[in-house]
């Protein structure tokens, strides 16, 4: 054990990497482990779910506390931004030294699963937790590969709606879309580059944000990205033309500024929509949050799903959220399912659920995010029926940035004046397909 | 990395107990093992931080460590040469873009070492008499090199936007521009990277230079002068050839840190690289960390390694075999 930490820590500088990863909290846990009872710490690492860190250590302080009176056990807490955190799960995985409970994107969990590293949630475990009838069956079938136990359970739900600003709507005499054409056709019409004016923002430099599109807009086409061996089909005529109508919108469509071509995260372009310099943006329903922290009142803008062509497959979004799992090697097990029952409980998710802006992943919760009615029935019925998990294999995360780079570099050269065919988005998605085929 | 602090604590410490006990003047054979007791603790650390990890590295490009082995190193079936072959097949995709990653570095790696030489030799130059206000511009051509390297990047980010940015703001001010200029994606990319990278070293070849150019007599520029040379001749006659030995050592110092360059894409461009801004070591980073497979990282790191030790030893090769001759 200690040689395999000794030799994790010395190949982490191999590789020339300085992860700041050495979980030291753990040891204390483990010291205390063999006294039965009393003294349990459990190590939690939670995302970035709040307005910042700080914001989330504000918001989960209190339910941890709780969590504490109720059992005696107790939890030491530490929030992990995004661009670490699956650097940090990976180093924990890799040496040994673990949280026990952990968030993970639930996109990564047939990934994670992979790595062995993970307790599955088999009969008993689930059982522990409340059962797997209490999850909505979407949000539970992401928590690792199709037709095993799976290695993570659902903990905040996130679906992607299409926000309109309502004024600008109103003033230009038009309905918020039903179909991919009308949303394109308002967003031209609300489109006046020289009052630098956009129908919509994308964030089109973020490799994350547009692999979901790639994969949602192929959806729509009823195209897959993996074949049932697990094998990458990346190839095909819908994932091309999917990924060719989202790219569209900046380059054929010009709804979209050629400045998002470096927008490498979602807020940025969901402050655009909330300073009114755009008409429409896609996110996800944590967008709230910002909007409102930017000014805009809740009813000033509405939501409707993310629509597909007329004719097309009805899917608005991929099943997104945030999963929690625990640490196979936990010395804790029974406090750590405890915890994972607390938190996925009716009543925790009902207070986190407003702050964090999620949407319940309980079968018979309401969202309580928002205040608009149909707001929440809108995300409500996208999360539960128009949403398709992200391809449950072990090689999604390979697939989610070689195309989603690949969609990164093709939206630069639209912006800086190029133009993308359809067999050149074939031959990206070809090499794409080749890097995780030679990978896996 | 606590792990080895907590391993070099103990063998560090059992030196001084034995000195401790019975001081080195009452044993002679102490005397004979005195210096490689004191040495130890260094030896130990080097093994520790850098030996240990590259061995480790070298055996990582000859297993097949994807995330299905991470949890269980031991149990990671061997690849023979999988790992190179999939690094070095050129036909492949994975190949390709190595080689791709590897034709910016070293245009990169060339123009940066030579702008940040001519800058710095320039400078050390004009600065070298003595006039009012040296001072001040020393000390501030040596504020790049001061700054937090992270700090100093992320400042270059912010001007470097399209929209928001200081660069396109002064361009267009100045009627060079439209002020519609991408500087972080696109082609454009390379040459943000050469103005942050070089911004970032010259400093480091003024120091070594200013410093080169006191040990050179001023008597020899008095007399040259006298002998009717002017300034351009007294540098290619005096300045240059004195500079030569720090001149070596420069300029293999910095193509060394520019090749192996992480900090500057890394924090310049964030996960969205472009390509024309894909350094090596970047690149090898993605490699491994997005994809996990640190058995192809671990190869292409290797064959780096390899290829940064092939050209250093050509160049104190024939650098070395100029200086025997001169």
């Amino acid at each position: 054990m200690r040689l395999r930490s000794l030799v994790a820590a010395v190949a982490a500088t191999a590789l020339g990497i300085s992860l700041a990863a050495c979980g030291g909290s753990d040891d204390k846990g483990g010291s205390s482990g063999g006294s039965s009872g009393g003294d349990q710490t459990l190590t939690y690492w939670a995302s970035n779910q709040g307005t910042s860190l700080d914001n989330d250590k504000e918001v989960l302080t209190p339910v941890l506390q709780k969590f504490t009176q109720d059992t005696g056990i107790k939890v030491n807490l530490e929030v992990i931004g995004w661009n670490d955190l699956q650097t940090r799960i990976q180093t924990a995985i890799t040496s040994g030294q673990a949280p026990d409970v952990v968030n993970i994107g639930n996109t990564w969990a047939a990934s994670l699963q992979a790595t062995d590293a993970f307790l599955p949630f088999d009969g008993d475990a689930m059982n522990a937790i409340g059962g797997k009838d209490k999850f909505v069956p979407t949000a539970l079938a992401t928590g690792g590969k199709e037709g095993t136990d799976p290695t993570s359970v659902p903990l905040y739900g996130l679906a992607y709606g299409l926000y309109y600003n309502k004024a600008m709507f109103a003033a230009a005499g038009l309905q918020p879309p039903k179909t991919w054409e009308d949303m394109v056709t308002a967003a031209k019409k609300l489109t006046n580059p020289a009052k630098n004016q956009w129908g919509m923002a994308l964030a089109a430099g973020s490799y994350t944000e547009n692999v979901h599109f790639a994969f949602i807009n192929a959806a729509q086409n009823k195209a897959d990205w993996f074949n049932g061996d697990g094998k990458p089909t990346f190839t095909g005529d819908g994932n091309v033309q999917g990924v060719l109508r989202y790219l569209d919108l900046m380059q054929k469509d010009k709804v979209a500024n050629p400045s998002n071509a470096q927008y490498d995260n979602g807020t940025k372009s969901v402050n655009d929509f909330a300073n009114k310099k755009v008409a429409m943006v896609i996110n996800q329903n944590n967008a709230d949050s910002s909007i409102v922290a930017n000014g805009m009142k809740p009813g000033e803008y509405g939501v409707v799903p993310f629509p597909a062509p007329a004719g097309a497959e009805q899917v608005a979004s991929h099943v997104a959220g945030i999963n929690l799992s625990i640490f196979k090697n936990t010395k804790h097990k029974d406090a750590a399912l405890k915890f994972v029952k607390y938190m996925t409980d009716a009543n925790t998710q009902t207070t986190l659920g407003k702050p964090f802006s999620s949407l319940p992943v309980l079968k018979d919760a309401k969202p309580v995010f928002t205040t608009d009615a149909a707001e929440a029935a809108t995300f409500q019925d996208v999360y539960n029926t128009k949403s398709k998990p992200l391809p449950l294999v072990p090689a999604e995360d390979q697939f989610e940035s070689t195309v989603g780079k690949a969609m990164n570099s093709m939206f630069s050269k639209i912006a800086t004046g190029g133009t993308v065919t359809a067999d050149e988005v074939k031959a990206a998605l070809k090499t794409a397909e080749d890097q995780v085929a030679a990978s896996s | 990395m606590s792990v080895a602090t907590q391993e070099a604590t103990p063998a560090a410490a059992t030196p001084a107990k034995t000195k401790n006990k019975r001081g080195p003047e009452h044993r002679p054979g102490l005397n004979r093992w005195l210096p490689y007791l004191l040495l130890a603790p260094a030896v130990l650390a080097e093994l520790l931080i850098h030996i240990v990890p590259m061995l480790v590295g070298i055996w990582m490009s000859f297993v097949k460590l994807t995330k299905f082995y991470i949890a269980n190193w031991s149990a990671a079936p061997s690849a023979g040469l999988d790992n190179y072959k999939v690094a070095l097949d050129f036909n492949n995709a994975v190949g390709q873009a190595l080689l791709k990653s590897f034709g910016v570095t070293v245009v990169f790696s060339l123009i940066t070492v030579a702008l940040s030489w001519v800058l710095g030799m320039a400078a050390a130059v004009a600065l070298q008499p003595s006039f009012r206000g040296r001072s001040l511009l020393r000390t501030l051509f040596l504020v790049p090199y001061a700054l937090p390297a992270y700090a100093g990047i992320l400042t270059w980010n912010f001007m470097l936007q399209r929209d928001t940015g200081a660069v396109n703001h002064v361009l267009n001010q100045l009627h060079l521009s439209d002020g519609g200029t991408f500087w972080l994606i696109g082609g454009n990319a390379l040459v943000s990277l050469i103005t942050v990278a070089t911004w970032k070293l010259w400093t480091f070849a003024f120091l070594t230079l200013m410093a080169g150019l006191q040990s050179i007599p001023h008597d020899l520029y008095e007399a040259a002068s006298v002998d009717g040379a002017g300034n351009l001749r007294q540098w290619r006659n005096i300045t240059l050839p004195s500079l030569r030995p720090v001149n070596l050592v420069l300029v293999l110092v910095l193509f060394l840190w520019t090749f192996s360059d992480f900090n500057t894409p890394y924090v310049l461009f964030g996960t969205a690289q472009p390509p024309a801004g894909d350094l090596i070591t970047f690149h090898i980073y993605n490699a491994s960390f997005l994809t996990w497979n640190f058995g192809t990282g671990a190869a292409m790191s290797v064959l780096l390694l390899i290829f940064l030790m092939i050209v250093t030893g050509i160049y104190l090769l024939v650098t070395g075999r100029r200086s025997r001759r001169a």
